[in-house]
């Protein structure tokens, strides 16, 4: 593996040509590669659910209750009799739509007021500081809780509320990354040009500071996907009917010793959705982690 | 007279404390300096690291607030623009920067590099335009303009500096801060670029205030030369006048520590050795900054901040006590 990295032509610093060595480097990348074949699978899942179902997945079929794999039904069937399997596939849709959403808004927020305050420093940087500081003492569970029930359920609200708790990471990581980058003659040189100071900041410090965004978003999807579910779990996610794998792991719960799969199967898809998004996101620190190395060397 | 510089001082503060930060000192860091440029003029500026001549040069295009002191451009008081008629001016004043591999954003084509002025000054209207704009400084520097879409990283030092110094034509400035555009290249491409500046400046009729710790280099393209020690310039005069009689001693000093390429003569001439070292800027010692270290030093250099006066000849001037 550390053979492949230093092959990869480390020279290249994060350019826009460099995309396309990173998504090389990314396959190779052992498991970076099964994070991104697993979130491709929950991709085809998502979107190709209607075709792939065997069912409709809030059909119920009151005769054919907790019953365990059949032909009929693979993964079998749930308290009122719907089709485990296509419930599973459809709740992939509801994983994926809060994880890569609340990651984006989050990602939205706490990157743009890390940029202001690293770049603006003084008071400002002060305050957005002390505001990230007393967001993130909060834990993130129970201002879930809170929200979700001032808000009142719904994936609307769930969204904002783990929009809300995740943007602290991205305006921490934006603003060391432009303590950092501002130094840098280049920004001078964009001042010395006449630039304005949005200028500069999205068009040379956003672009230089990308590298530990683009990993740390990848993690926040796979958090993201956990709070959701155990938001469902507690019932203050996704209303029924609609399938969602954290509700239908807290109803399968209760039974556990009946039909295992039940909440087995969903509770698997969690795991390996969360784990797909910490894969991708390790590996991408590995592959693109030579390449800061290489930009630091050059501004000394 | 283009740029007329008039008592400039830049202060740097001392923080202590991580919490609550107190100022604890100021390094004063350039100290009443002042000098002039005439159009199409190149004036050097020499002396040793930390003495605070890149300070001037990024005081004088306003990329730091002086702490004191005057610089008027083309009849314009700098410290009386807004931040609006500032960014106005800046199309007519650049700087080229001396490390050509930091200077350059890594995220940007050589085309975006240079054309990012032309950007935010909306100096375009049509792509073709922009295009046909950025091949011709490309062009102008020596660069071939199929090489554009590339980034900094496939250049060389010395097709870097070029970028550096296309970005800074781009605007068509009339004055242009070259602040140690050589130091950070191989001798053999010291020249090139040098003698790209001096082309250009002909074309292009560019002033200069030329930043080197080089004299050889300054020699080369100056026309008139500025010699700073400690924030404070020491002497100023016509190139071939300061190089052949220079008055203070430190100037006496560090031309004699230039070697002379032939091994006889160089091992025949005498030494002219300054003693100790450069004094804390924390700490300046008081008269004459450099009296710790001048072999002429006398009682009132001690207690006396000697002041610019002009010498036996005609636009030489020196801050010495003894000298003249």
């Amino acid at each position: 593996m550390a053979i492949f990295q230093r092959n990869t032509k480390v020279k290249p610093a994060l350019c826009r040509t460099g995309a396309l060595a990173v998504s090389a480097a990314l396959l190779r990348h052992k498991s970076a590669g099964a994070g991104m074949a697993i979130i491709w699978m929950l991709l085809v899942m998502a979107l190709f659910a209607p075709w792939l179902s065997p069912h409709d997945p809030n059909e119920q079929d009151l005769y054919h209750v907790l019953q365990g794999p059949s032909r009929a039904h693979l993964l079998g069937t749930d308290d009122v009799g719907r089709d485990l399997l296509s419930r599973v596939l459809y709740g992939a849709r509801i994983s994926l739509i809060v994880g890569l959403l609340s990651t984006l808004t989050a990602t939205v927020i706490g990157v743009f007021l890390g940029l202001v305050a690293g770049y603006k420093g003084g008071l400002i940087d002060g305050f957005i500081m002390r505001l990230t500081d007393t967001v993130m003492c909060i834990p993130g569970l129970i201002l879930l809780l809170v929200m979700a029930a001032a808000l009142g359920p719904g994936i609307h609200n769930i969204i904002i509320a783990i929009s809300a708790l995740g943007w602290t990471v991205f305006a921490r990581i934006t603003r060391g990354q432009v303590l950092m980058v501002r130094e840098l003659p280049y920004v001078e040189a964009a001042r010395a040009a006449g630039a304005s100071g949005w200028r500069i900041m999205f068009q040379h410090l956003l672009p230089n500071s990308m590298a530990p965004l683009i990993v740390a978003s990848s993690i926040t999807v796979g958090g993201a996907i956990m709070l959701e579910s155990a938001a469902a779990f507690l019932g203050l996610g996704v209303q029924p009917p609609t399938p969602s794998w954290g509700e239908a792991l807290r109803v399968g719960y209760s039974y556990l010793e009946i039909v295992p799969l039940f909440s087995l199967a969903p509770g698997l898809m969690i795991t390996l959705a969360v784990l797909a998004f910490n894969f991708l996101g390790d590996g991408l620190r590995d592959v693109l982690d030579p390449r800061l190395r290489g930009e630091g060397d050059k501004i000394k | 007279m283009l740029l007329q510089v008039e008592d400039l001082s830049v202060c740097y503060p001392v923080f202590k404390g991580a919490l609550l930060k107190s100022k604890r000192a100021e390094i004063r860091a350039v100290e009443q300096v002042s000098f002039h440029i005439s159009a199409g003029e190149t004036l050097g500026l020499v002396g040793e690291s930390g003495c605070g001549k890149t300070s001037v040069g990024r005081s004088v295009l306003r990329l730091e607030e002086p702490a004191g002191g005057r610089v008027i451009f083309a009849g314009e008081d700098l410290g009386a623009l807004d931040k609006h008629q500032l960014r106005q001016l800046r199309r007519q004043m650049q700087i080229v920067f001396q490390d050509p591999f930091s200077s350059l954003d890594p995220r940007m084509t050589a085309r975006e590099v240079v054309g990012e002025p032309l950007r935010i000054h909306g100096l375009f209207t049509t792509r073709q335009e922009y295009r046909d704009r950025t091949d011709h400084l490309l062009e102008m520097v020596g660069l071939n303009p199929g090489m554009a879409e590339r980034y900094p990283h496939e250049f060389s030092g010395g097709q870097r500096q070029r970028i550096g110094i296309a970005r800074a034509l781009s605007v068509s400035p009339r004055f242009i801060v070259c602040d140690e555009p050589v130091s950070a290249l191989d001798v053999s491409i010291q020249a090139q670029i040098i003698n790209l500046l001096e082309t250009l400046q002909e074309r292009l009729q560019l002033t200069y205030l030329f930043i080197a710790h080089d004299l050889a280099v300054v020699r080369h393209i100056s026309d008139r030369v500025a010699v700073m020690y400690l924030g404070r310039i020491v002497e100023i005069a016509g190139r071939n006048a300061l190089y052949r009689s220079p008055l203070h001693p430190y100037t006496q000093a560090l031309l004699a520590a230039v070697p002379i390429p032939d091994p006889v003569l160089e091992a025949g001439r005498k030494h002219l050795v300054i003693e100790g070292e450069i004094s804390d800027s924390l700490n300046l010692p008081m008269g004459c900054r450099f009296h710790p270290r001048c072999p002429k030093v006398e009682e009132r250099c001690r207690e006396e901040v000697p002041g610019m006066r002009p010498a036996t000849e005609r636009k030489h001037w020196v801050a010495c006590h003894s000298a003249g």
